[in-house]
C-alpha cells in the first residue's frame, strides 16, 4: 500500500512550474488533453497505465493542478488491487523456485547436497517434489542424488505472476490468486486513485506561476504582469538553526533569578566530596541516623577519609552529640571521630551551609545573611521513575537575630509567589537538624488536593551554638529538588527523559522558554 | 517516615467518633501526621501477590499513618489514640508509674562477662495482670517490629525480647556462648535447633535473614536463659518457643539487649507505656533488676519524668506569636507535655514524660507549642534582614557563557557526575590510575563507581543515544567533574569544565576550532602563542578532539590541544 509522500508532491510541482522536465509537464498537458475529451473523467491509474509512467507521477500532476486553482476536479477513490511482493517480483523475473530447481539439475543429476546450497533449493525441492518434476535417489552412490523425471514443464506460477505484473489480474481465478497469496508472491493492496474531471476554470493550458518576487523582476517591473503563486500558510515555516539550553538548566536560571530578587547570595557549593563531618555530625544528625547506612549514602574508599578539621568546633560537636550542652540532653551515645571523618558524596547542600554558617560564626562581628544554592546532591537510594542517584537541591538560608517561625513562613510565601504558587499550607514534620520542622504544601487545581513542595525549618541550637554563633541568632531555611517542578512544568513522568544521556535531544530542542509564575 | 497501619473503625471507637476520609487527614496534618493511604488487607495482597491470593482476606479498612521518625510514641494505635485524644483535649495524659511486686523481690536479669563484647547492654521490665484481645496481641507484636525497624535501626541497637513470664522462672541471666553450645526450640519450631544450625535455617527467611549478620561473625552469640536452662532468647534474632506470648497470657516479661542502652532504655519505656494500659492497674509497670557483671545494678523501666522551666517569652519570640503564659501552658499540656506557670515572671514549668524521648531541648517544647497553636494559624511575617545578594564568580561566568555558547549554535547536555571506571578510563583510552578519579565504596551499580573527571564521556553517551537525530549533533556542557586533591580537607575538589562535541558525517575540526575560537573571544583571550591561547598537535588525550563515531578518533594530524586553557576549562581565567 502506498500513501502519498509530501516529497512526490512537491517535487511534481517543481517540474510544473520549472517546466525543466519534459516527461511531467508532458504528464500535466496529456491529462488536460484526456480530460478534455473524456465527458465524465479519467481514472489516474488508468491513465498512468496507458502512458506507461508511475501511479505517482500522474497523481504529481494532478496535485499541482489542484494548487493551481479550479483547473481540474479529483475525487479520491481507494480499491483492491493485486501487487507483486518483492519475491514476486524476483519469481517473475526469474521464474519459480521450483522451476529454478528444474533448471539447474542437469542430465546427470545433482547431489542433493549441492542443490540445498542454492537460494531456491530448499523452498524449490519441495515444490518440484510434489509437482513430480524430479526425483530423489536416497541410495545413490555419494549421496542422496536428484533427476529430472519429466522432460519439459510449464512455470505456471511465473506465468500467473506476470499476468498480475501486466495489470491483467482478472484473468486469474481467486483460488490461484489467494495460493499465490499463501506463498507470499502476491498481496492484496489498496489503491487510492483519483477520478479527475474538468473544474470551474477548466483550460488545456496552465499559466506559469512565480513562486517568488525577484530584484530582477523589481527592476524590470516584469512583476507587473506575473501571477504569483499563493503562499502555503499551512506548513510551517524553516526553522532557524540555533542552539538550546538544557530545560532543567532554564529552570536552575530561573531559581537563580528568584533567590538574587530576593537578595539572596549564591553559596559556593562546587564540592560534591564532602566528610560525613559536614554533612551530618555539624547538623548534629546522630551518627546512627539510618541517612548515615551504606543504604542511603555513597561513601569513597579513595580518598576515604577526610584529616583536616577545626578541632575545637569538633569537640564541641562531640560533646553535644554524645553529652548534650547548650541547653540540651544531646543524644547520649559514644560520638567517634572515624565515623565523622568518613568522606561520603554529598546527601545535600546543607553540608555547605553548615561550612557557611560556622565561617559566619568566625567573623568578628556577627552580620545578618541570606543564602542560597542549586547544585547537584547524591543518594544510593533505590532508582525509579523519579528517583536517580543525583538531582539538583535548591536551598535558601536565612541568619538573623530573632527571626520567627512566622519569618519562615513569610519568607516561603514570598518565594513561592514568585514560583507561582500562592495557596501554601504547613504541616509539623521532623528533621534531626531543624525545630521546629515544617513540610511545605500547595493546593494543586489540576489535582485538586494539597502535594508537598518542600521541606523546611529553623536550624536547632545543638547545630549553632557549637558553631559559636549568637544565642539570640536564628537560622530559618528550606529546600526544595530542581527536578521535581521542571517535571511538572515541562510536563515529563520519567526523569531519565529529563536528565542525563538517555535523553532525546529533540525534547531540549523543542522545551519552551520558562516563566515559573505563568 | 514510619508508617502505622491501624483498623480504621478500632480507631474511630477509641476516638470516641468517626470522621470522614477528609476530616481524619485534616486531623492528622495538624497534628504532624501523613494520612498516607486508605486500604484494606485483601487491597495489599492483591495488589502484592494477585487477586487469588487476597480473596479470603479481610477487608476491613485500614488507616496508613506516616508517622514522624522520631515520635515512637505513636507507632501503635494505642499512642496514637492516647496523642490525639490528649491534643483534642478529651483526655488527660496518663500518668506512668513503676511499682514493685505485690510479693517478693523484683525479677533480676543477670549479666554473666560473655556479652560484653558482642552485645553488653540489657534492661527488663515486668507487665502484670495484663488481659490481651486478639487486637491488643497484634498491636503488641507489631509495635515491637516497628520499634525494631527504627530506633532499633534493624535490631543493631537494641533487639525487644517479650516473653510469658507464668512459663518461665527467674532469676534470668543473659550470656553469650559459641554458636555450636547453645541448643533450643525457636519460636513457631516444632524441633531444636543449635545455633550455628539456626543461622543456616533463616539464611532464607525473608524476614530473620537481615538480622543475621548482626552476630553472625561473632565467636559468642548472645543467649537469654532461666533459672531452669530454658532459652528466652537468643538475640537479637529469635526467642524460644517455650515462653511465647498468647493470647491467654496475663504476666508479660519483655527484655532489650542493646550496645546502645540510651536506646535500650527508650525502647523499653515505650513498650511498657504502651501497653501498660492493660493492665489489671493500668499505666503501672512492675521493676525488674538487671545485674552487671561488675556487681552494679539497675531497676528499670526507668520512666523517668524530666522538668524543663522555660519562659513564655521565649516560646512567643520563637514562634511569632503573642500568647499568655497560661495559654501557652495549656497549649502543652495538649501535647502530653503537662506544663503550668510558676508564678515567677513569665515562667512555665515543662513536665517531660518518658513517651517524648523526642524532646530533648527547649527548641522542642518551643515546636510543641507552636504545633499546638497551629502552624497554620501564625501570622506570616516578612524578615527586615537586609543584605545584598552577590553570585557566586564560578557561577555567573557559567551563566553568561551557556547564554553565549547556546547563541554560537550549541545545544545543552546535562550528564550524571557519577559514571562507570570504564567511561573515563578504557572507553577513552586512558589507565584509571591516571584520571585522579575519587572511588565510590558501596555502588550498587556499574554506573556509580567514580566521579567523572571528564565532561567528554557523557557528551559522547548522550550523542550515543541520540543517534536518530538529524545531524550534525553539535553539545556543549558547562559543570564539573571531581577530582582528587591531597591539599583539600576531604582529599578532592570540583574542577569546573567547558567541553563540546560537534558530531556529523565529516569531522568538520574547523567546526568545533571555531566555537573554541568563539569562546575565547567571549571570554577576551587573543589568539597567539605567550600571552594569548593557541592549538597544537597532540596525542588525543585532551581537548579539540574530533568526534566522528562514538570514541575519538586519535590520529595525530586530527587533534590538537589547547594551551591556554585545557578544554576551556572556565575556572582556568
Amino acid at each position: 500500500m502506498w500513501v502519498f509522500m509530501e516529497a512526490d508532491v512537491t517535487s511534481a510541482l517543481f517540474f510544473v512550474t520549472q517546466g525543466s522536465s519534459m516527461a511531467d509537464t508532458g504528464v500535466v498537458e496529456t491529462l488536460l488533453q484526456r480530460i478534455e475529451k473524456a465527458d465524465d473523467g479519467v481514472d489516474s491509474l488508468q491513465l498512468a497505465t496507458s502512458l506507461g509512467v508511475d501511479h505517482q507521477t500522474v497523481v504529481g500532476a494532478v496535485k499541482s493542478l489542484q494548487a493551481v486553482g479550479d483547473i481540474i476536479s479529483a475525487d479520491l477513490r481507494s480499491s483492491k488491487r493485486w501487487e507483486l511482493t518483492e519475491e514476486g517480483t524476483e519469481t517473475a523475473e526469474h521464474g519459480s523456485h521450483e522451476a529454478r530447481v528444474f533448471g539447474s539439475i542437469p542430465l546427470e543429476g545433482l547431489a542433493q547436497s549441492e542443490l540445498m546450497k542454492l537460494s531456491f533449493g530448499k523452498i524449490g525441492f519441495s515444490k518440484a517434489m510434489s509437482n513430480k518434476w524430479i526425483r530423489l535417489d536416497k541410495g545413490h552412490e555419494g549421496g542422496p542424488r536428484i533427476f529430472r523425471s519429466v522432460e519439459n514443464i510449464e512455470d505456471q506460477v511465473r506465468e500467473r505472476l506476470l499476468l498480475v505484473q501486466t495489470g491483467s489480474s482478472s484473468e486469474l481465478e481467486e483460488k490461484e490468486k489467494n495460493e499465490l497469496k499463501k506463498r507470499k508472491l502476491l498481496s492484496e493492496v489498496t489503491v487510492k486513485t483519483y477520478w479527475i474531471t474538468r473544474g470551474d476554470s477548466f483550460s488545456t493550458t496552465v499559466t506559469k506561476q512565480e513562486t517568488e518576487l525577484s530584484a530582477e523582476m523589481i527592476a524590470s517591473g516584469s512583476w507587473k504582469e506575473k501571477k504569483f503563486k499563493p503562499y502555503n500558510f499551512e506548513a510551517l515555516g524553516v526553522a532557524p538553526e540555533c542552539g538550546h539550553l538544557h530545560p532543567l538548566m532554564k529552570v536552575r536560571t530561573q531559581f537563580r533569578q528568584i533567590f538574587l530578587e530576593m537578595g539572596f547570595t549564591e553559596m559556593p557549593t562546587n564540592n560534591f566530596i564532602e566528610s560525613s563531618f559536614w554533612n551530618f555530625d555539624s547538623l548534629f544528625q546522630p551518627q546512627q541516623h539510618p541517612a548515615r547506612d551504606q543504604h542511603d549514602t555513597f561513601f569513597l574508599s579513595d580518598p576515604a577519609l577526610s584529616h583536616e578539621f577545626p578541632q575545637d568546633y569538633l569537640e564541641r560537636v562531640k560533646k553535644v552529640h554524645s553529652e548534650g550542652g547548650y541547653g540540651s540532653q544531646g543524644y547520649k551515645y559514644d560520638w567517634k571521630v572515624e565515623e565523622a571523618q568518613k568522606n561520603i558524596l554529598r546527601t545535600h547542600t546543607t553540608a555547605v551551609s553548615a561550612r557557611m554558617l560556622y565561617k559566619l560564626a568566625q567573623q568578628e562581628k556577627f552580620t545578618p545573611v541570606k543564602y542560597f544554592s542549586i547544585d547537584r546532591v547524591f543518594r544510593n537510594e533505590t532508582l525509579d521513575a523519579t528517583h536517580l542517584a543525583e538531582f539538583h537541591q535548591i536551598e535558601g538560608v536565612v541568619a538573623d537575630y530573632g527571626l520567627t517561625l512566622g519569618d519562615l513562613m513569610g519568607v516561603l510565601h514570598q518565594f513561592f509567589t514568585k514560583l507561582g504558587i500562592t495557596k501554601l499550607r504547613f504541616k509539623p514534620a521532623f528533621n534531626p537538624y531543624t525545630e521546629p520542622s515544617m513540610e511545605v504544601f500547595s493546593y494543586h487545581e489540576g489535582l485538586k488536593k494539597w502535594v508537598e513542595v518542600g521541606n523546611s525549618g529553623v536550624f536547632r541550637p545543638e547545630m549553632l551554638l557549637p558553631m559559636g554563633l549568637p544565642e539570640d541568632v536564628s537560622v530559618i531555611a528550606w529546600g526544595l529538588s530542581l527536578e521535581r517542578p521542571t517535571m511538572i512544568k515541562y510536563g515529563i513522568n520519567n526523569i531519565r527523559e529529563l536528565v542525563g544521556h538517555k535523553v532525546n535531544l529533540q525534547m531540549v530542542y523543542d522545551s519552551p522558554i520558562c516563566r515559573l509564575d505563568s | 517516615m514510619p508508617t502505622v497501619g491501624v483498623k480504621r473503625d478500632l480507631l474511630f471507637k477509641a476516638l470516641g467518633r468517626s470522621y470522614t476520609d477528609v476530616e481524619f487527614d485534616e486531623l492528622c496534618f495538624e497534628f504532624g501526621l501523613e494520612l498516607d493511604e486508605i486500604t484494606s488487607e485483601k487491597e495489599i495482597i492483591s495488589r502484592e501477590q494477585g487477586d487469588s491470593k487476597a480473596s479470603g482476606a479481610s477487608d476491613v479498612i485500614l488507616y496508613k499513618i506516616d508517622v514522624p521518625a522520631n515520635r515512637y510514641d505513636l507507632l501503635c494505635l494505642e499512642g496514637l489514640v492516647r496523642g490525639l485524644q490528649v491534643f483534642r483535649n478529651k483526655l488527660e495524659a496518663p500518668r506512668y508509674r513503676r511499682v514493685s511486686p505485690v510479693s517478693g523481690g523484683p525479677q533480676r536479669l543477670i549479666i554473666t562477662p560473655e556479652p560484653s563484647s558482642v552485645r553488653p547492654h540489657a534492661v527488663a521490665a515486668v507487665l502484670r495482670n495484663i488481659t490481651f484481645t486478639q487486637e491488643r496481641y497484634d498491636s503488641f507484636i507489631e509495635l515491637q517490629e516497628k520499634l525494631h525497624q527504627n530506633i532499633c535501626r534493624k535490631r543493631s541497637l537494641v533487639a525487644i525480647g517479650t516473653h510469658d513470664l507464668d512459663t518461665i522462672s527467674g532469676p534470668f541471666t543473659y550470656t553469650a556462648k559459641a554458636p555450636g553450645d547453645i541448643c533450643f526450640k525457636p519460636l513457631n519450631q516444632s524441633q531444636e535447633y543449635t545455633a550455628s544450625q539456626l543461622m543456616s535455617l533463616y539464611k532464607t527467611d525473608s524476614h530473620l535473614r537481615h538480622y543475621l549478620h548482626i552476630i553472625e561473625d561473632k565467636p559468642v552469640y548472645p543467649v537469654i536463659y532461666d533459672s531452669n536452662g530454658v532459652v528466652l532468647s537468643m538475640p537479637p534474632i529469635i526467642n524460644g518457643d517455650h515462653s511465647k506470648i498468647t493470647l491467654k497470657t496475663k504476666n508479660v516479661f519483655i527484655e532489650c539487649t542493646a550496645t546502645d542502652v540510651t536506646k535500650a532504655r527508650i525502647v523499653l519505656d515505650m513498650m511498657v507505656t504502651m501497653f501498660s494500659e492493660y493492665c489489671s492497674q493500668p499505666f503501672t509497670v512492675e521493676e525488674a533488676e538487671v545485674v552487671y557483671p561488675d556487681g552494679k545494678t539497675c531497676t528499670y523501666p526507668e520512666l523517668a519524668y524530666r522538668k524543663e522551666k522555660l519562659s513564655s517569652a521565649f516560646i512567643n519570640q520563637k514562634v511569632g506569636i503573642n500568647e499568655s503564659t497560661e495559654k501557652l501552658a495549656q497549649l502543652l499540656t495538649r501535647m502530653c507535655l503537662r506544663s503550668q506557670p510558676t508564678g515567677v515572671g513569665d515562667e512555665i514549668e515543662v513536665e517531660i514524660p518518658p513517651t517524648r524521648s523526642d524532646v530533648i531541648h527547649a527548641c522542642d517544647i518551643m515546636e510543641d507549642a507552636a504545633m499546638a497553636y497551629g502552624f497554620n494559624n501564625i501570622t506570616r511575617t516578612t524578615p527586615r534582614t537586609y543584605t545584598v545578594a552577590n553570585q557566586f564568580p564560578l557561577n555567573k561566568l557559567t551563566e553568561l557563557l551557556r547564554q553565549d555558547l547556546a547563541a554560537a549554535g550549541f545545544t545543552e547536555a546535562l550528564n550524571f557526575a557519577l559514571c562507570s571506571q570504564d567511561d573515563i578510563a578504557d572507553k577513552l583510552g586512558k589507565k584509571i590510575s591516571e584520571t585522579k578519579a575519587v572511588h565510590i565504596s558501596n555502588p550498587k551499580t556499574a554506573e556509580f563507581q567514580v566521579a567523572r573527571t571528564t565532561l567528554l564521556a557523557g557528551l559522547l553517551k548522550t550523542i550515543a543515544a541520540n543517534r536518530k537525530m538529524p545531524l550534525p549533533l553539535k553539545l556543549f556542557e558547562i559543570s564539573d567533574v571531581v577530582l582528587q586533591d591531597p591539599t583539600k580537607d576531604v582529599g578532592a575538589r570540583n574542577s569546573r569544565r567547558f567541553c563540546a562535541v560537534y558530531y556529523n558525517r565529516s569531522p568538520g575540526f574547523e567546526v568545533i576550532h571555531g566555537l573554541l575560537d568563539r569562546t575565547m573571544q567571549l571570554l577576551e583571550v587573543k589568539p597567539g602563542r605567550g600571552e594569548g591561547y593557541h592549538i597544537q598537535a597532540s596525542d588525543g588525550h585532551t581537548a579539540g578532539c574530533l568526534i566522528s563515531s562514538c570514541r575519538p578518533i586519535q590520529t595525530t594530524n586530527q587533534c590538537a590541544q589547547v594551551s591556554a586553557e585545557e578544554r576551556g576549562e572556565a575556572e582556568g581565567r
